[in-house]
């Protein structure tokens, strides 16, 4: 029996922890989709650039933080600050880094693009999909040049767009305007950048295709002893992780005026508005805040291993499974699908429940064991777990929670 | 009632529906003729290898309008039924080979006898069948599961979209059944003792694929057209309401999405022989979601526009593709973008509902406004007018 428990509780622990990281992968889209109806397909490259943060806050931080080495003429006290401010905590640095740069580049795509295509979820699904596109392909060929030119541009499109939009008679000339702006910001652009690409510094490209590693700081790495398991450091803090963004949400959207005013638009969009929430300021928060999320994600993401361009694909399938599975506008069913998304593929994407059931030694067993034995694989446990997925929305198609209404639809 | 049925039938329709039906049918030949006969000629061999696989993509697209455009439900996932498709003739193909011996690949995982779902596709009928029936099944099983539970929206695309992944899962990682992420190749195979890379085999696919692609612009026209497509665009308007007439949108939405699916069978089929082989990578998300594009390019709900899309953004891709391989990601992101924002009828919708308006206000001309004097001389007004002075008639005074 022994061998049977512990095979068990080695699978449980390890599909926590993956169904930890798809609780924060799922958690900012959750909170977008269940308030603005939005899918948000870029979310997954949101992750990646979090991830691609975390990689340049940790090259930041070796290049000018120092090592740290405690010493005895300090004291407690003063090795504690030594080791706040040493290379070993960039960990920390680059979760607020990548949390403020994601949230930031969300804040930039909910102004620049979502925010005129709300109530027409299926065209902003199509989108973000364009703009992870270009987000996927901006990390591999990311250099100087291209930064200083989309800079460039923006500035010469958007400051001309501004100071066209205080004429009066801006409504007529729009359509013509915008054109000739873009063609005309356009031409300066590749103009400047034919020029400039002779210089090679600039054109040297800042991560490439490859993938890139992230190292661990030392006291995440090796695990801890339980029993005659090792339980890895790494995947302990993205658990506790998950529970500190978790508790932190769930603070902020009961306790805050801010967070009741989500709350409130998520509920029912028109009242919020005719009570006088500024449902726009509001969309633009919680995406801003559900971007942000994805960062932290990612950040979390890069101690399980290298990272690359197409990070964001891996995880934002089994992200909107959560979502569907929980159902929309209660956390709880987030963090519960989650959970048992993760525990049910890794128990049998490992083959534990094959295992399990081999140990038991029951010959009426023997088909569903192979039948097990199938399904074993990472990839295949998904087409299993798909399938539980659809016959689970057969009795509750609206999710673990849904959302109680009068609407028509729900 | 009669009146109604006539004033319903009148709907949508031009003014002269048999000639404008003869018009249309005149022109699709016309293309078609020019695709077969004048295009051999004029385009090299590569090239028009090229064309043939994006018209066989074109197929897929009009697929996709026929749920997407006319039905409203946004499918990420038609790579499955293109897949299933390509793969159903790839078997056939593999299966050409003298008796007892089984295809090459299974020897590398050590299987010694051909699995059970392999042998019905020694019989060609058989394959011709499974081409459009396999697809159509997945897809009508999937969408009676979903749109049982009235499952729509979002909802609905990112089921098909986790479909996807999951399909694609499953042939990448079956070595042993079906060669995983190798995929099948049919360039060398044999078909009625052809073999099927040679260059005059692929135009007889060619042609093939032109004619298909008629065949089906027709099957879809005739599905639009009718008393299906008007369900087809009321479930897209307002689904509730087609359910408290009396209606159930479930029943047509499987049927569409089924139908869709067997397109799509085809259209894979079409595109596997031409580009020589079959893989898991026809189940990339990207490309699914690819093919949604292509219509929006169009114009959604213009069959035209689907084909047409289909072929302008593929060319466009090999064209921007060749030089700048890193360019074309941020070309088609931002035609997600362009599309989506600024274009969202598509080039056939916008030239027909805008392109006008915009050609006279170029010219300082007033826009054009349909009116009372014009509207007065509408059919179906004119109709609906002549049935309410039927049933009210004026009092004479």
């Amino acid at each position: 029996m022994q061998p049977i428990l512990q095979g068990l509780f080695d699978g449980i622990f390890n599909g926590v922890s993956i169904g930890s990281v798809l609780l924060l992968a799922a958690l900012g889209l959750a909170i977008v989709f269940g308030l603005m109806g939005v899918i948000n397909l870029a979310h997954g490259e949101l992750m990646m650039l979090g991830a691609y943060t975390t990689f340049v806050v940790q090259n930041v931080a070796k290049a000018w933080l120092p090592a740290y080495k405690p010493s005895a003429e300090a004291g407690a006290i003063g090795n504690a600050l030594k080791f706040l401010i040493s290379q070993e905590m960039y960990i920390f640095y680059a979760l607020i880094a990548a949390f403020i740069v994601t949230a930031l580049v969300g804040l930039a795509l909910e102004r620049g693009v979502i925010r005129f295509l709300y109530g027409r979820p299926l065209e902003t699904l199509l989108a973000t999909w364009g703009v992870s596109l270009i987000l996927r392909q901006f990390v591999r060929s990311a250099n100087t040049l291209l930064t200083i030119a989309i800079a460039l541009f923006c500035l010469l499109f958007l400051g001309g767009w501004w100071l066209l939009s205080r004429r009066l008679d801006w409504e007529r000339i729009r359509g013509w305007a915008l054109t000739i702006l873009f063609v005309l910001s356009m031409g300066i652009v590749i103009t400047a950048g034919l020029l400039m690409a002779r210089m090679p510094k600039l054109t040297q490209l800042w991560f490439g295709t490859r993938n890139i590693d992230v190292t661990a700081p030392a006291w995440l790495r090796g695990g801890m002893p339980v029993g005659t398991l090792q339980l890895p450091y790494a995947r302990l803090f993205i658990m506790a992780l998950t529970v500190l963004c978790l508790v932190g949400i769930y603070t902020f959207l009961q306790r805050s005026t801010w967070g009741l005013k989500i709350r409130a638009v998520t509920q029912n969009r028109n009242m919020s508005a005719c009570l006088g929430i500024p449902t726009s300021v509001v969309d633009a928060l919680t995406f801003a805040l559900g971007s942000g999320l994805a960062g932290i994600a990612g950040c979390a993401v890069t101690l399980l291993g290298s990272v690359g361009p197409n990070l964001g694909a891996n995880y934002i399938v089994d992200a909107f499974m959560v979502v569907v599975v929980g159902g929309v506008g209660k956390m709880i069913g987030t963090v519960v699908a989650s959970l048992m998304i993760g525990t049910v593929t890794y128990l049998i994407g490992s083959g534990t429940i094959a295992l399990i059931l081999t140990n038991l030694q029951v010959a009426a067993l023997q088909p569903l064991v192979d039948f097990f034995t199938f399904f074993a694989t990472t990839s295949m446990a998904k087409v299993m777990v798909f399938a539980l997925i659809i016959a689970f929305l057969q009795f509750r198609p609206a999710g673990l929670f849904p959302q109680k209404g009068r609407t028509v639809d729900a | 009632m009669t009146v109604v049925n006539a004033a319903i039938a009148n709907l949508g329709v031009k003014r002269n529906p048999k000639r404008a039906l003869v018009i249309e049918a005149a022109i699709v030949l016309t293309i078609a003729l020019v695709l077969v006969l004048i295009l051999p000629l004029l385009l090299s061999g590569f090239r028009l290898k090229l064309l043939g696989r994006f018209l066989s993509l074109a197929i897929v697209a009009l697929g996709i309008d026929l749920i997407w455009g006319y039905t409203g439900l946004l499918s990420l996932g038609h790579g499955i039924f293109f897949a299933l498709g390509g793969y159903a003739l790839a078997m056939y193909l593999q299966l050409q080979l003298p008796a007892g011996r089984i295809p090459e690949f299974f020897s590398l995982y050590g299987v010694q006898d051909l699995p059970w779902f392999w042998k019905p596709f020694y019989s060609f009928p058989f394959t011709l069948v499974a081409i459009v029936v396999i697809p159509m099944l997945v897809a009508g099983l999937l969408g009676y599961l979903v749109f049982r539970n009235r499952i729509r929206g979002v909802y609905f695309s990112i089921l098909t979209q986790a479909a996807l992944v999951v399909f694609f899962n499953f042939f990448n990682g079956q070595q042993k059944l079906i060669n995983g992420t190798n995929g099948l190749k049919t360039d060398t195979s044999t078909l009625f003792g052809f073999q099927v890379g040679t260059p005059q085999v692929q135009f007889v696919f060619y042609v093939l694929t032109v004619v298909f692609l008629v065949l089906i612009y027709a099957l879809c026209r005739w599905l639009t057209s009718g008393r299906f497509g008007r369900m087809l665009i009321a479930i897209r308007d307002d689904e509730s309401r087609v359910r408290f007439s009396g209606y159930n949108p479930t029943s047509f939405k499987v049927l569409v999405f089924a139908v869709s699916g067997a397109i799509a069978g085809i259209s894979g089929a079409l595109y596997t022989v031409q580009s020589g082989i079959v893989s898991p990578q026809y189940m990339d998300i990207a490309f699914s979601i690819e093919m949604v594009i292509w219509v929006a390019v169009g114009g959604r709900a213009t069959l035209a526009g689907a084909v047409l899309g289909a072929v302008a953004v593929n060319f466009a891709r090999t064209l921007l593709s060749e030089k700048f391989p890193e360019i074309w990601l941020f070309f088609q992101g931002a035609l997600f973008l362009l599309v989506v924002t600024v274009l969202p009828d598509g080039v056939i919708g916008w030239a027909r509902y805008r392109a006008l308006d915009q050609l006279r206000s170029l010219l300082r001309r007033p826009p054009k406004v349909s009116t009372y004097p014009s509207l007065a001389t509408d059919p179906t007004v004119q109709q609906e007018q002549a049935s309410l002075e039927a049933s009210h008639p004026p009092k004479s005074s």
